[in-house]
């Protein structure tokens, strides 16, 4: 899927993938002495964007439902998406990609519920890019009609800027946090097209306003939608589903064969 | 940070284009920043020193220019200036609006030898 892949060093690990290319820039022509303004209009992320319709479109073809998982590092993401996969089980099949700095333990837990996982280590990166999580799909080669789920680097910042092919940026904020995380992470939430309020368990315990956390979302993004759950009490997690049944059932709209779960 | 990841996007541009415009220095650099863009001018000054060092922008200047963003009022119709993304419109109140300019980044410029 990577047919421009100019792989760099760029610091980041992908899980098992052994990385061998190189790229010079040997070129011997003599170049003129005198200084020249070059006018340009360049996408300075067209690189990245580049990759990133790769990887729609390698997602498009095979029926498959992308996600790009956003938050603060322990919103409990991972926790949502281990009880996500156990709840559609037989009914769709499931891969994760996991994007952390450090380590594997992510990954292992998912792959604990029997989905396959690929760890991205971004090492001093704060986001995952288009070309890392290409990679990884290829290690993934998930199954057509099945869903991707890509945990990104716990950051509310830089994974905005970074389209990696996804039909949507789910963004997961716990309750746990402040109401007015999305107007100072405004650039997430206009990105995202959906708001999971997580560890709903824990609200009769806190002072958090709910409306004022909704609120707050949609003077950023006026489409935004919010839905409450909680990954440890399953409260809400039916209404996640059918959420995520309807955005397979349009990844598989302009899918040729039109069914293909598993 | 991802400014310096966004520097290194910036340097594959200068490499490319030194191959296809056949230069072999650049000097300045001028970058366009939308207000609403998720770049931080000042990160990026920094990420600029410190990726360019050692390649064929040494020593370049970074010119920024900012652009204010603009935004539609998709209840009134106004289209007025927006410096955050949860400003309201300035005729009717509304937090109902598109943003129409200020997510830019772009080059716009090489100065090169």
């Amino acid at each position: 899927m990577c047919t421009t892949c100019g792989c760099g060093g760029d610091g980041a690990r992908i899980e098992g993938a052994a990385h061998g290319h190189h790229h010079d820039h040997d070129h011997g022509q003599s170049h003129a002495e005198d200084s020249r303004t070059i006018a340009l209009e360049l996408d300075i992320l067209a690189k990245n964007n580049a990759y990133a319709a790769e990887n729609r479109s390698f997602f498009a073809e095979r029926g498959i439902l992308a996600l790009n998982l956003v938050s603060s590092p322990g919103s409990g993401k991972t926790a949502l998406l281990v009880k996500t996969i156990g709840m559609l089980g037989g009914r769709l099949k499931s891969y994760v990609v996991e994007g952390d700095q450090q380590t594997s333990n992510d990954a292992d837990r998912i792959r604990a519920t029997g989905a396959p996982a690929v760890q991205i280590n971004t090492g001093k990166g704060c986001h995952l890019d288009a070309h890392m999580v290409g990679h990884a799909v290829e290690r993934l080669a998930p199954s057509e009609g099945s869903v991707v789920f890509i945990e990104n680097v716990g950051n509310l910042v830089c994974p905005a800027a970074f389209d990696l092919g996804e039909a949507h940026k789910v963004a997961i904020l716990s309750v746990t946090e402040g109401e007015d995380k999305p107007l100072k992470y405004p650039d997430m939430f206009a990105a995202s097209d959906l708001v999971l309020l997580n560890k709903s368990d824990l609200l009769p315990h806190l002072d958090f306003d709910v409306a004022e956390t909704i609120a707050n979302a949609r003077k950023v993004n006026p489409s935004i939608k919010v839905l409450q759950v909680s990954a440890r009490s399953g409260e809400g997690m039916e209404a996640w589903i059918a959420w995520l049944t309807a955005a397979r059932g349009m990844a598989l709209a302009g899918y040729p064969l039109g069914t293909a779960a598993e | 940070m991802h400014e310096m990841s966004l520097c290194e996007n910036i340097l594959g541009i200068l490499k490319e284009q030194a191959l296809a415009q056949n230069f072999e220095k650049v000097t300045r650099v001028s970058v366009e920043i939308g207000s609403l863009s998720c770049v931080e001018p000042e990160a990026l000054r920094f990420g600029f020193d410190v990726v360019m060092r050692g390649s064929l922008a040494e020593d370049a200047t970074l010119d920024i220019i900012e652009t204010e963003a603009l935004a539609e009022c998709l209840d009134c119709g106004a289209t007025s200036a927006i410096a955050e993304r949860y400003d309201p419109c300035p005729m009717c109140g509304s937090h109902h609006r598109k943003v129409t300019r200020g997510e830019e980044f772009r080059i716009r410029e090489l100065e090169v030898n």
